[in-house]
């Protein structure tokens, strides 16, 4: 059971890492019958796909590694290869069995369990009862449908998307290996903003170059009282700074003096909200340009007037 | 290239088309360069698919047929070089990435209920982190409760993966044919190409490490992919 081909290998060795990958019980359903029951396994004691990686890391001792799914239906379609078992009429109790000690081996890894998986599991143990139940008795011809069929159609229309996505993986490998000539960006030559309006996309880009800025300037080591700034203090001194400067200000004018990111952020909130309230305006010349905040027009903005 | 100098002759349209290639920092299509070049659109069609042709040995660059159009790029032969100059490329997508991206090309416009009705699982993270890459983008809105979202594939897709148009994917037909081929294969106990050795192969020249990174969103990963 060592790395041939077509069999899965209880222990192989990672690339790069040199940790090896215990699969627990993998092999079970690929060994002869006798080499089973030398061994003395009963096929549900197995837990299949259990990809544990052990590597010996330098200080944190072993890392555990589930192999991973993308979600409930990439963990049955595995199921359902993994154990060559027909997908057109899948043993419903087998599947839920293992379904259900692959989510509990999660558990004991204290690995999170999506949302999902629950909730598949919760499917497939109703469709386990519904199956187990006799149906009442009715003319053969005349057969309810089968409770696995909706199942069967999911997976099915799953699997067509993952093999698009296993070709796409192919194509941009390929395109990985050429490059091409890329865009260059020249502030000059970019068109201007259609509708001479910021979006708040915008305003984040900026805000984010601000707190690079303000990154430079790390909080002082030295213990000093923390100041206390308000969202209210803030709108109260962007209105101020506004009227100032003749009613217009530059993004990055109006952050000049904040210092740490707790004040930049509390003055983007403070702008966002004057934004909001209509306060102050936002403008745009061109992409990438400087943003101008301003009062709007005919309309006398008093710090009393301002309520957060 | 004036149109004084008399007609073109096609291996003048070819060196033209070449210019443009070079300059350009998206596929040109034949009409585009025929604007330029003030020729006949099939002939810059012709010259273009002669330098699609052209004998590797000729140059380090060559011309593909993508999105609808023609791209200049650098041989996969020098990649390694190529790379070693301008430094280290984009992640690769996440197997998450590629699995909406191949329900929305299918799909399109489709909305995100739907692809994670199919993935089964939440991919709001994921449409997100492609919608930054450019690689899809917003149609317009749903007329159905809560007006959802409509999403497309965009040109930027069809460019990632080289892709001529859309038609290049497997049409739906097909698809089924190859699930149920790998239904009945897996049955037999022939299955051999499956997806899951095609991965491992993969792994083999790209070690995991580099590969699928985190499960589902990983925002601003695109550099190279995005670039305003």
């Amino acid at each position: 059971m060592s790395g041939k081909p077509g069999g899965r290998s209880s222990l192989r060795r990672l690339p790069k890492t040199g940790g090896l990958v215990i699969q627990y019980g993998v092999d079970p359903w690929k060994e002869t019958g006798a080499a089973r029951c030398a061994a003395g396994r009963k096929q549900q004691d197995v837990v299949p796909l259990m990809a544990i990686d052990l590597r010996q890391e330098s200080s944190t001792g072993f890392q555990v590694r589930l192999q991973q799914f993308e979600g409930p239906l990439d963990l049955l379609l595995h199921l359902i290869r993994e154990q060559e078992l027909d997908i057109y009429d899948i043993p419903i109790a087998q599947v839920t069995d293992q379904y259900l000690l692959y989510l509990q081996r999660m558990e004991e890894l204290d690995l999170d369990i999506a949302g999902e998986f629950l909730v598949m599991a919760a499917m497939l143990i109703e469709l386990k009862s519904r199956m187990l139940l006799p149906s009442p008795p009715s003319p053969p011809e005349e057969e309810g449908p089968d409770p696995r069929a909706e199942l069967v159609e999911r997976l099915l229309e799953y699997e067509k998307y993952r093999e698009v996505a296993a070709l796409l993986r192919n194509q941009e490998e390929t395109c990985r290996l050429l490059y091409s000539r890329t865009v260059e960006v020249d502030p000059e030559e970019l068109p201007p903003v259609p509708s001479g309006t910021v979006t708040t996309a915008d305003l984040l880009a900026a805000l984010k170059r601000v707190l690079e800025r303000a990154e430079v300037e790390k909080e002082p080591a030295a213990v000093i009282p923390r100041r206390r700034i308000t969202l209210r203090l803030k709108m109260g001194e962007i209105l101020r700074r506004l009227k100032e400067s003749g009613g217009r200000l530059s993004f990055h004018a109006l952050f000049s003096s904040e210092r740490t990111r707790t004040e930049v952020v509390v003055a983007f909130l403070a702008l966002l909200e004057l934004l909001r309230q209509r306060k102050v305006d936002a403008q745009q010349e061109r992409c990438l340009g400087e943003i101008i905040i301003f009062e709007p027009a005919g309309e006398a903005v008093t710090l009393e007037a301002v309520s957060p | 290239m004036t149109s004084d100098a008399g007609p073109l002759s096609l291996g003048d349209i070819r060196r033209g088309v070449e210019c443009l290639l070079f300059v350009s920092p998206t596929p040109l299509t034949a009409r585009e360069m025929a604007l330029a070049l003030e020729v006949d659109e099939a002939l810059v069609e012709r010259a273009s698919r002669e330098l699609v042709s052209r004998d590797p040995s000729q140059s380090g660059l060559m011309v593909r047929e993508v999105a609808g159009g023609f791209q200049m790029a650098t041989r996969p032969e020098y990649a390694v070089a190529v790379a070693r100059f301008v430094g280290k490329r984009a992640q690769k997508l996440s197997r998450a990435a590629l699995e909406c991206l191949a329900i929305i090309a299918y799909n399109q416009p489709c909305t995100l209920p739907e692809v994670d009705a199919i993935r089964g699982v939440d991919s709001s993270g994921v449409v997100k982190s492609l919608l930054d890459k450019g690689l899809i983008r917003e149609l317009g809105r749903k007329d159905a409760p809560g007006r959802p979202v409509l999403y497309g594939t965009t040109e930027e897709f069809l460019v990632y993966f080289g892709l001529k148009s859309l038609d290049d994917l497997p049409d739906q037909a097909v698809l089924e044919q190859m699930v149920s081929e790998r239904a009945q294969a897996v049955l037999e106990g022939t299955e051999d190409a499956s997806v899951e050795d095609a991965r491992r192969m993969v792994e083999q020249v790209f070690p995991p490490d580099e590969q699928d990174p985190e499960n589902g969103a990983q925002a601003g990963a695109g550099e190279s992919l995005h670039p305003l």
